[in-house]
């Protein structure tokens, strides 16, 4: 049964050990969950299991505990097929995290690409999404377009669509901003990329915590996302590919697992998923991720977006309120991300004396230096919300806030 | 003044404080006296490597004295420099180069730093001493 948020949030907050803790003396409050959300007793629990009860390697041995855990960390994988609605359970990739999964793919299309080709990405990405395609470019040739955003942080999309052309053959965009919280609309970008043939890639790092996603749906070449967003532990990443994508690219890293035939003049490849998992994965860590992805969808994904909505409104209309206080990214669907400066006031000057306070957020350019550039700012405050923090918590921030901006003014 | 000494007065003056609140303050109004760097020399030349706010900082001999001038565009950044300027400004290089900074412990200034600022604060002192270690190198040569 899913639970209702507001009337259970005691025994939510409950779940989450971390949330009892004193920082600076004082009782953490948490908003930076857009760098990493913060994990369940039971998850923690999972991993304790796993190398209480069953630690050995998966797919090698005949023993029972590799059995154990190979289908452990196999069941893992269909957790997630079905969380994001993939065909088939090998095309759910897992990989060490976000970065890693776009790497991956980035180094597949080196032998594919010519020079001339054109990669399309967004003002808007993190810079893990804009390194490796930069690298990509260098070796091959290829050359980067890049979709501009307007005022308000929104991509510019007849701009993108006038970026279209024969020779597109890669399109990378955020689901949503890591910086500014903006969800982009990924399938009109999906939908008119593919009447050029070109092959998207889609970062959802900071869309799977707030949002169902139906890869089917919406008919994207790849999306890439970090399971300690979504209440698992750090070090697993989830590459989903379609089957025709992640058959085409060469594997990332050889070793143990991805081999098919071994001799010294030629190795043969395993088949899916095998192939991109060489040696010996984060096990642990991909079943606790499973066991992650279980409690958020045991409280429920919309539910949670509601409830996160509700902080977002309520935090946006507070900090308004405050003078010389300005909120960078506005649009009608948003995670629960505030990004914002007062006054000239540094963002670091602002996020130490909070951090006095016990109040974690991320100050600075947020890894994403163009946006930052765009605004000619040095950086922001970034306050992001998750379905564990409270309208208390939020209040406690503002005055918080007044405190630390009298203190600096 | 010697360094030493006035790194003893500022543990006093820190002493006085009970809370981080006040100390963030005196802080902050110390940075206000900092003697500020040229607007022209805010550039990358200067700019002290290591701290996630902008510091730029420039060193000049005058009667055999090393005279330090800084700005920064973070209000606390502000406020460390222009205590480490407070502590090793009109001295000679040599003195600079031997001197302990014991103090910003006894001040408390760390643990009311997180680790990012305390990284800053430990650049800065490299960059000071490493300024007074160029100028005693110019004058053993000359």
């Amino acid at each position: 049964m899913k639970k209702y948020i507001h009337t259970n949030i005691d025994q939510i907050r409950n779940d989450f050990p971390i949330l009892k803790r004193k920082v600076n003396g004082q009782n953490l409050i948490y908003f930076d969950n857009a760098a990493t959300s913060q994990t369940p007793q039971i998850v923690i629990d999972s991993i304790t299991d796993y190398y209480s009860k069953y630690n050995s390697n998966i797919h090698r041995g005949v023993h029972f505990l590799s059995q154990e855990a190979t289908d452990a960390y196999e069941k893992s994988r269909v957790k997630f097929q079905k969380h994001f609605n993939a065909d088939n359970s090998y095309e759910i990739i897992f990989t060490s995290g976000t970065t890693h999964s776009i790497n991956l793919v980035a180094n597949g299309f080196k032998k594919i690409l010519k020079k001339n080709d054109e990669i399309i990405i967004s003002q808007l990405e993190h810079h893990s999404n804009i390194v490796p395609w930069q690298m990509l470019c260098e070796e091959t040739g290829a050359k980067i377009k890049v979709i501009p955003i307007d005022n308000n942080g929104e991509l510019i999309i007849d701009k993108f669509e006038n970026l279209l052309n024969s020779k597109t053959k890669l399109v990378f965009v955020n689901h949503v901003s890591n910086a500014l919280g903006i969800v982009n609309p990924i399938k009109h970008i999906i939908k008119k990329a593919h009447e050029f043939n070109a092959i998207v890639l889609v970062d959802g790092a900071q869309a799977t915590p707030h949002m169902k996603i139906d890869v089917v749906d919406l008919d994207v070449d790849f999306y890439v996302t970090s399971t300690h967003k979504i209440c698992g532990p750090t070090g697993v990443g989830i590459l989903y590919g379609k089957e025709k994508w992640l058959n085409k690219i060469p594997p990332f890293l050889g070793g143990g697992e991805m081999i098919d035939q071994v001799t010294f003049e030629k190795s043969t490849y395993a088949g899916l998923p095998n192939k991109f998992e060489a040696g010996t994965p984060n096990i642990s860590g991909v079943i606790a991720s499973g066991i992650g992805i279980d409690y958020l969808n045991s409280i429920g994904i919309e539910e949670i977006y509601k409830y996160e909505n509700e902080l977002l409104e309520y935090a946006t209309k507070k900090l308004l309120l405050i003078k010389d206080l300005k909120i960078y990214g506005f649009s009608t669907k948003k995670t629960s991300v505030i990004s914002f400066n007062v006054g000239n006031i540094h963002p670091y000057d602002i996020g130490s004396i909070l951090d006095k306070f016990g109040i974690a957020t991320r100050t600075g350019q947020l890894c994403a230096q163009p946006i930052m550039d765009y605004f000619k700012i040095p950086g922001t405050i970034r306050v992001s919300f998750s379905f564990y923090n409270t309208k208390e918590e939020i209040d406690e921030f503002i005055k918080s806030l007044h405190k630390a901006i009298l203190m600096l003014s | 003044m010697k360094i030493k000494q006035i790194q003893e007065e500022l543990i006093d003056e820190f002493a006085m404080f009970d809370d981080w609140i006040q100390r963030y303050e005196y802080m902050i109004d110390l940075g206000k006296s900092l003697p500020l760097i040229d607007e022209k020399f805010k550039t990358d030349e200067y700019l002290v490597n290591g701290c996630q706010s902008k510091v730029w900082v420039k060193a000049e001999l005058v009667d055999k004295q090393i005279v330090f001038k800084a700005d920064s565009d973070a209000i606390i950044s502000k406020g460390i420099i222009a205590i480490l300027i407070r502590v090793f400004s009109h001295h000679e290089p040599n003195e600079i180069i031997k001197a302990n900074t014991d103090f910003i412990d006894k001040i408390g200034l760390k643990d009311h730093l997180s680790p990012n600022r305390a990284n800053g604060l430990s650049s800065m002192i490299k960059q000071l001493k490493l300024y007074a270690l160029a100028y005693q190198t110019k004058i053993n040569n000359e």
